[in-house]
């Protein structure tokens, strides 16, 4: 069985000014799609500004209500709702954003943001030893966890929010560009680390980005988006190699490349 | 219009933040500078434009075609910014005023240096709207940034720079937050602006990619020093320098290419 298994889904919103301005009344961020994940599988959603990847990420974590369609998680209907009725995926699914700067409480000590996963879905044990094993995972100094997120450098706050996303050994990783924030050199080191959490941990990943490099290294399949609209979807090396769609073509003739 | 930087040293509060950095743009010549967060490129611009942050001082020499910049007053600097120096900036949002029209805005250099009379304002803000390839021009100088997608604000940005055929074009990090598609194109028009009037290009980048599609020679910097510099073909496929090697092989191991014979 699937591990993600997504059927009709669509989100649109209805325009408040739509009779004034005399256009079409619906806005469609995102038309109905369908796709499958399986456990361990990575799959990046490649697309720009505007293409309803966001849409669709914030949907399968049940952020909001789709206007049609459904997300099963392992079988089960995701459905938005209370914090209480979704505990179960946020036990099952971790996330990284971006930017780590915003995403970590500038109050908190690095430990404290660690365990708030912990806590927050109520798993027992020694948290303390848990953090500190998972801050090693990532490859940082688990005396980091007395810090603050202003004293570390960008790369080691991606290690951290990496960290604080997979802590409560969840079995699907959804990252929203989650190495564009970064240099390149620490952009290789995170990209490394992606890799080989995928391999060990036998982690599902979705993976957001418009960054074509990124989807290449990391993603075993791949959903092109387009103003709202699934265009292409297959293995990468597949659809980076022979891309049938017009626009995907596009997009990877723009992509820059190194002479 | 050439420009010869001369062991520029910046200190900010005591410390040294730029130390020793040198390089010299040929007229008509692309060139770009690199470094990853914290290298000295963008507070080397700063100071190529005199507008380094309060509490920071730059001591060398900055010499466009021949004429010492460094330690002139602000308003002198003033008159060349603008005018014989233009720039980009990473952000065309916050660079443009979200008060004024398109039009007013891609005008107000040549109203400032060029003695623009009022009736010429709307046909010089057409004639640069169509340089830098916005749509429908005629309609466009009418609008505001905010009725503009993010790739149309970073050609205002653009028009705005070259408005009077400056000799240096100064770009900072101005395809960062644009869309990949957005970003070829914005580095199509950069390309076209250069070579139609002959000006000078320096290209600040974190992105080794973007640079070896826009610039002929390079500067690498790395903590406010000069690491290597020469043409970037020979950077990418020989480098000298360890640090410079480290952003290659960071570039290949994060960037994407097609495979020989590949569709794209």
């Amino acid at each position: 069985m699937s591990l993600l298994e997504v059927r009709g889904l669509s989100r649109s919103y209805r325009n408040p000014r739509a009779g004034a301005r005399g256009d079409g009344s619906v806005t469609h961020a995102l038309r109905p799609i369908d796709f499958d994940l399986a456990a361990g599988e990575t799959l990046a959603v490649i697309g720009e500004s505007g293409s309803g990847k966001t849409t669709l990420m914030r949907l399968l974590l049940a952020l909001d209500r789709p206007s049609s369609g459904t997300v099963r998680f392992d079988g089960r209907e995701v459905v938005a709702g209370p914090a209480r009725s979704l505990r179960w995926l946020r036990r099952e699914t971790g996330i990284v954003l971006q930017d780590p700067y915003s995403s970590l409480d500038p109050r908190m000590r690095i430990g404290t943001s660690v365990a708030e996963p912990l806590r927050a879905l109520g798993i027992d044990g020694d948290r303390a030893a848990l953090v500190r094993g998972v801050l090693e995972r990532v490859g940082l100094d688990p005396e980091l966890a007395e810090r603050y997120p202003h004293e570390l450098s960008g790369g080691q706050r991606q290690r951290v929010a990496l960290s604080r996303a997979i802590v409560h050994r969840p079995r699907l990783l959804i990252g929203d560009e989650p190495l564009s924030a970064l240099d390149v050199t620490v952009r290789a080191q995170v990209l490394e680390l992606l890799r080989s959490l995928h391999h060990e941990l036998g982690l599902a990943m979705v993976i957001v980005s418009h960054d074509i490099g990124l989807v290449h290294h990391i993603a075993d399949r791949v959903l092109v988006m387009h103003d709202g609209e699934l265009v292409e979807q297959g293995a990468s090396a597949e659809v980076l190699g022979a891309p049938q769609h017009p626009y995907t073509r596009r997009l990877l003739a723009a992509a820059p490349r190194l002479a | 219009m050439s420009l010869d930087v001369n062991d520029l040293v910046i200190e900010i509060g005591g410390r040294r933040v730029v130390d020793g950095v040198g390089f010299s743009v040929a007229a008509g010549q692309r060139f770009g500078l690199i470094g990853e967060s914290g290298s000295g490129k963008s507070l080397t611009t700063l100071a190529i434009l005199g507008l380094l942050p309060e509490g920071a001082t730059a001591t060398g020499s900055i010499r466009l075609d021949g004429e010492e910049l460094l330690g002139r007053p602000d308003r002198e600097l003033a008159a060349v910014r603008g005018s014989r120096i233009g720039t980009v900036f990473q952000d065309p949002l916050t660079a443009l005023n979200p008060l004024r029209t398109i039009g007013r805005q891609l005008v107000e250099p040549l109203e400032l240096h060029g003695g623009l009379r009022r009736s010429e304002r709307h046909d010089a803000a057409v004639r640069l709207a169509e340089l830098v390839r916005l749509p429908d021009p005629e309609r466009i100088v009418g609008r505001y940034p905010h009725q503009l997608s993010g790739g149309q604000r970073q050609r205002v940005a653009i028009g705005i720079a070259v408005a009077c055929r400056p000799g240096l074009l100064l770009a900072d990090e101005p395809t960062t937050a644009l869309d990949v598609t957005i970003q070829a194109e914005i580095l199509a028009l950069f390309g076209r602006l250069v070579s139609e009037t002959d000006a000078s290009l320096v290209f600040v980048t974190h992105d080794l990619a973007v640079l070896s599609q826009i610039a002929t020679d390079v500067l690498v910097l790395a903590h406010g020093r000069e690491v290597e510099s020469g043409p970037v073909e020979q950077i990418l496929a020989a480098p000298r320098h360890e640090v410079t090697a480290g952003l290659v092989a960071a570039a290949r191991a994060t960037s994407w290419r097609p495979a020989e014979g590949g569709a794209a």
